[in-house]
């Protein structure tokens, strides 16, 4: 009998590996290849170094008017000057304190919810929802326990697109789930409500929605009752935005094998129990990917309010590039603009992909 | 290279010389030297990973190798484009996973290269395409579309489109693993007759039965090395190598 | 089910019936329905009384008298507000249009880009994704409007390219052509050289087929799109008759001029949906499973020929769907002209005429049935076409 002696393993060629393998495989593999490097680099040379001269090099960042931005670049004193206004309207400069409140009050309290040894996730997440609006509307509108009063149309900012988002998604990811279950609801007439709704959301924009909502709602309601602006706002929001949900959940939903189904109603569950024990905690599960893809697209949409006339962070910055006083800022105002919405949009899409692979990992074997 | 000195009698059909290749910094094949002559029926074995489909899969150069030399059919495999091409032409390759092409009906499949590559008319390649379909016994199905077939079936015509183009080398990339059992033996058929016309064959398998009976040289490999090789009575009966014995003992229970 | 005579039915409340109960939720549910449209129909109805509007249709005839600074149809102050709707809805679809074939060739070129195996080019691609899909499209609308084509020099210091072009505040000046006397005669030659084309194609694959031959059909047409009527120009003269836009006073005459409204709101969109196309491209790309590529590949087809007949035709099964959502987004989102003022549908009719003639209920109601006319079609033109190209499978 032989005993086999392995020879020991080589390191690969050099040409192959490290620095210069990566090069060859990454950038130079064929003459294609090396042009198409050549051309990156020629990109990259036009377009970079001027935007960094711009935004760094040649920008004034302090000083208190327009005459302190004198090096040619950006003027970001503009920005600096009108950060309050931006972040948050019209709201009282004397209050402001509330609402940051607010915002350390959302933070410190969804904390927990993502610590992943969290006992009672959900039943805290649960009280949470409800409990944090109610004490977010009194901290904000004040009226209750002395806070003096804030109306509506004095929030703006930065605040007010926050405002929207959230109560947009939270107002419609209940009825998205009941128009999800609606829609593959084994009764006619229910499903074809449901398909009728959601199709007709879908089918148009957003805009003609906010258009609706703020010229054809008062005449929809009865003698005496008023809805400002905000409100008529976030109505539209939230029903045009369940219809995205409910396609969302339904494809969850789809997901779920039929093996469940039948065996939680092997198990003498009723169609709620059914549906709320067994299906839904799993369909949703799989969707929160979705779901907050969708409020990502929430988000972005929340700035077309400007075309009703709400003052959100768009549009305070729109307005603030009018005033005389800083005439020629458009591009560093929105510019800035671009880079929160940026920020909150791309962090929650690699939230959501984060997400996604670690459901992913759940489901294989 | 050209026709002229090509010589079919000595030159062997594959040669492979201190063939080496690493996944980045991974040592898969290590020094491999092999000679197929034309006729040869090679059956490859080994435990997972031990780089046998690797080897194969560097003689049509879906894999590239870092060290050595591999000639296949007199062309040397360089980067050269031409050479790769020359050599895809010559060897008809069947994949665990049948690789059949969804969008395309059975005997579109079939055509596809013969009419591409070879520059076929298509009435011609529709003749040879349905004689090879006759071949695999699934004449029957040429209209239909892969996903309509078994998996039994889909693997025989695999088999039959690499045939299409009229290869003088076939290589197996495990072709019975990814099918249920009670289908192994139809495309097992389809290789042993295929043997019997005296077709070049490296076939990368897990069937004993079929090494025993088809094979002229069965190989056994292991972390990217060539342990042993020897004709299929040797091999079985009296391994000289204890890797070898161990991993026959692991497969024939 | 069939009950036999000799077992009895077991009797159950009528309540207990999962067919009764499914009835009876169904009923509720319509009657609800109903109401609810009910009450609102009510509400309106006396609002609309006491605020003395007439609803009804009859307003699309008056006149409209204000102008509209881009028409693509005959347009004046005098004429009608139905009128207005047409040339809004023209340019909603001139926008959707120019949009949608823009950002499809950019986002096929980045999609593919992003998969490039060259490490910088797919880099590249990727900030660019990254960066324009995570901006809200009327933000990008307003940055191009405000900061960039409003803040251009004024006509008289236009930014002229080849004293053809000019570029300024007011938009781009482009010359256009009219037809001149040899116009018919080269429209002839062309409309020859296209036939011609269309049947050597057919001829290319008939001989491909019979012979195995390939012929290189498409380096022969572009030869031929080029060269006869090039030739047939520089024997029969010029076809068209440019008119070049020429400064006078303190603006352009003559050529063509494309606002910059029109410009903001096509650069933006197309910026921002590309980004999309992009993704959709790159795992439509990407759904194609790699062992394809390496049939194609072992079989002896060239790389060229393996894109075409193998990977290509099952990628476009997995790209055109969302495609065509991403097309309905686009038009959707050429309703962000009210931004900006360029003159679309919903900032003419559903923006100037509301506001002019106060009957916010019809106005409404036909600006959202035309979009909803349009998703309409395209989902129906899209499950005709998904059940048309679905790989036949058991």
């Amino acid at each position: 009998m032989q005993t086999h002696s392995f020879k020991p393993d080589l390191p690969p060629p050099v040409l192959s590996v490290g620095v210069l393998g990566w090069l060859r495989a990454n950038l130079f593999s064929n003459w294609f290849n090396t042009l198409l490097t050549f051309f990156a680099i020629y990109l990259i040379w036009l377009i970079v170094p001027p935007i960094i001269q711009w935004a760094f090099i040649n920008a004034d960042w302090t000083g208190t008017t327009r005459a302190d931005c004198t090096s040619g670049g950006a003027c970001w004193v503009f920005v600096q000057q009108r950060l309050g206004q931006f972040m948050y309207g019209f709201y009282p400069t004397e209050l402001r304190w509330r609402v940051d409140a607010t915002l350390w009050l959302a933070i410190i309290g969804a904390a927990p919810l993502f610590v992943p040894q969290m006992p009672r996730k959900a039943l805290y997440g649960l009280g949470f929802l409800l409990v944090y609006p109610v004490l977010a509307y009194w901290l904000l509108h004040g009226g209750l326990f002395g806070l003096s009063v804030v109306s509506t149309s004095q929030w703006g900012g930065l605040l007010l697109t926050l405002v929207i988002a959230a109560v947009g998604i939270s107002g419609a990811l209940p009825l998205g789930i009941l128009l999800a279950l609606g829609r593959r609801s084994n009764m006619p007439a229910i499903r074809v409500i449901c398909v009728t709704f959601i199709e007709f959301w879908r089918g148009v924009p957003l805009i003609t929605v906010l258009f609706m909502s703020s010229v054809m709602l008062p005449l929809f309601l009865p003698e005496g009752m008023h809805f400002d602006k905000l409100m008529r706002a976030l109505l539209g929001v939230i029903l045009f935005q369940s219809a995205y949900i409910a396609e969302v959940v339904r494809g969850g939903l789809q997901a779920i094998p039929k093996g469940q189904y039948e065996a939680a109603a092997a198990m003498g569950l009723g169609y709620w129990r059914m549906m709320g024990l067994v299906i839904l905690p799993q369909a949703l599960k799989l969707v929160i990917p979705g779901i907050v893809n969708t409020f990502i697209a929430l988000f972005k949409d929340t700035s077309l309010v400007i075309i009703i006339g709400l003052f959100d962070l768009l549009n305070s910055i729109k307005q603030a590039t009018t005033d005389p006083a800083w005439l020629g800022m458009a591009t560093e105002g929105y510019v800035f603009a671009a880079l929160v919405f940026w920020i909150f949009c791309f962090g929650m899409s690699r939230y959501s992909m984060h997400l996604e692979r670690k459901l992913d990992t759940g489901h294989k074997r | 290279m050209s026709e002229a000195n090509k010589q079919p009698s000595a030159e062997p059909m594959i040669l492979m010389q201190g063939v080496h290749k690493w996944y980045g910094q991974f040592h898969v094949l290590k020094d491999i030297n092999l000679s197929v002559q034309a006729g040869e029926r090679i059956v490859l074995c080994g435990p997972s990973g031990s780089g046998k489909s690797t080897a194969i899969r560097c003689l049509n150069r879906l894999e590239e190798h870092q060290q050595g030399r591999i000639v296949v059919d007199g062309t040397e495999l360089t980067q050269d484009l031409k050479h790769i091409e020359a050599v895809r032409r010559e060897v008809g390759m069947v994949f665990q996973h049948f690789n059949l092409f969804p969008h395309l009906t059975v005997l579109q499949n079939c055509t596809l290269a013969p009419m591409w590559v070879r520059k076929m008319p298509k009435r011609q390649a529709e003749e040879i395409a349905m004689h090879f379909l006759e071949r695999v016994r699934i004449p029957e199905q040429a209209g239909k579309y892969p996903g309509q077939l078994s998996g039994g079936q889909q693997q025989r015509v695999a088999i039959a489109r690499a045939l299409c183009m009229k290869p003088k080398i076939m290589l197996f990339d495990e072709p019975t693993s990814a099918l249920d059992p009670e289908m192994v033996k139809e495309v097992l058929d389809t290789m042993v007759s295929l043997a019997e016309d005296g077709m070049t064959m490296l076939c990368v398998t897990h069937e004993m039965g079929f090494a025993r009976t088809v094979a002229n040289r069965v190989i056994f490999l292991d972390k990217g090395e060539i342990v042993e090789q020897a004709d299929p009575d040797t091999f079985f009966t009296n391994p000289q190598n204890e890797r070898t014995q161990l991993f026959l003992s692991q497969i024939l229970h | 089910m069939q009950t036999s005579a000799n077992v009895p039915r077991p009797r159950g409340s009528v309540w207990t019936d999962p067919q009764v109960r499914a009835w009876v939720f169904q009923i509720i549910a319509v009657i609800a329905v109903v109401a609810l449209g009910w009450y609102l129909f009510d509400n309106t109805q006396t609002n609309l009384e006491k605020r003395g509007i007439v609803s009804g249709f009859g307003f699309l005839g008056n006149s409209a008298g204000f102008g509209i600074a881009q028409h693509l149809i005959e347009y004046t102050e005098s004429d009608t507000y139905g009128r207005v709707f047409l040339v809004g809805l023209l340019n909603t679809l001139l926008v959707s249009f120019i949009g949608i074939v823009l950002a499809s060739i950019l986002g096929f070129i980045l999609g593919v880009a992003r998969l490039s195996p060259n490490w910088l080019i797919s880099k590249m691609a990727t900030v660019y994704i990254e960066t324009f899909r995570n901006i809200p499209p009327l933000l990008q609308i307003l940055f191009w409007y405000f900061a960039v084509f409003l803040t251009l020099p004024g006509p008289r210091d236009s930014l002229g390219i080849n004293d053809t072009f000019f570029l300024n505040s007011r938009g781009l000046y482009m010359p256009s052509p009219g037809p001149s006397e040899n116009f018919w005669p080269f429209a002839l030659v062309l409309l020859a050289t296209i036939a011609a084309i269309v049947v050597m194609g057919r001829w290319a694959k008939a001989r491909r087929e019979a012979t195995g031959q390939v012929f290189h059909a498409f380096w022969a047409s572009l030869a031929m799109i080029i060269l006869i009527p090039g030739l047939a120009v520089l024997i029969g003269g010029n076809p068209l008759v440019w008119s070049v836009p020429e400064l006078s006073g303190f603006n352009f005459r003559g050529g063509w001029v494309l606002i910059p409204e029109l410009m903001a709101l096509t650069l933006a969109l197309t910026i921002y949906t590309a980004a999309f196309i992009a993704e959709n491209v790159r795992s439509g790309i990407m759904a194609v499973s790699h062992g394809q590529t390496e049939a194609a590949r072992s079989l002896g087809l060239r790389p060229g020929n393996t894109l075409r007949l193998v990977i290509i035709p099952q990628a476009l099964r997995v790209i055109i769907p969302p495609l065509t959502s991403q097309y309905l987004n686009l038009a959707k989102n050429s309703s962000l002209a009210a931004g900006i003022g360029y003159p679309d549908m919903v900032s003419l009719f559903a923006g100037t005429v509301l506001n002019q003639t106060g009957q916010a209920i019809e106005v409404i109601a036909i600006t959202m049935s035309v979009y909803l006319a349009i998703s309409i079609s395209i989902s129906l033109l899209m499950n005709w076409y998904n059940k048309r190209i679905a790989l036949i499978e058991r």
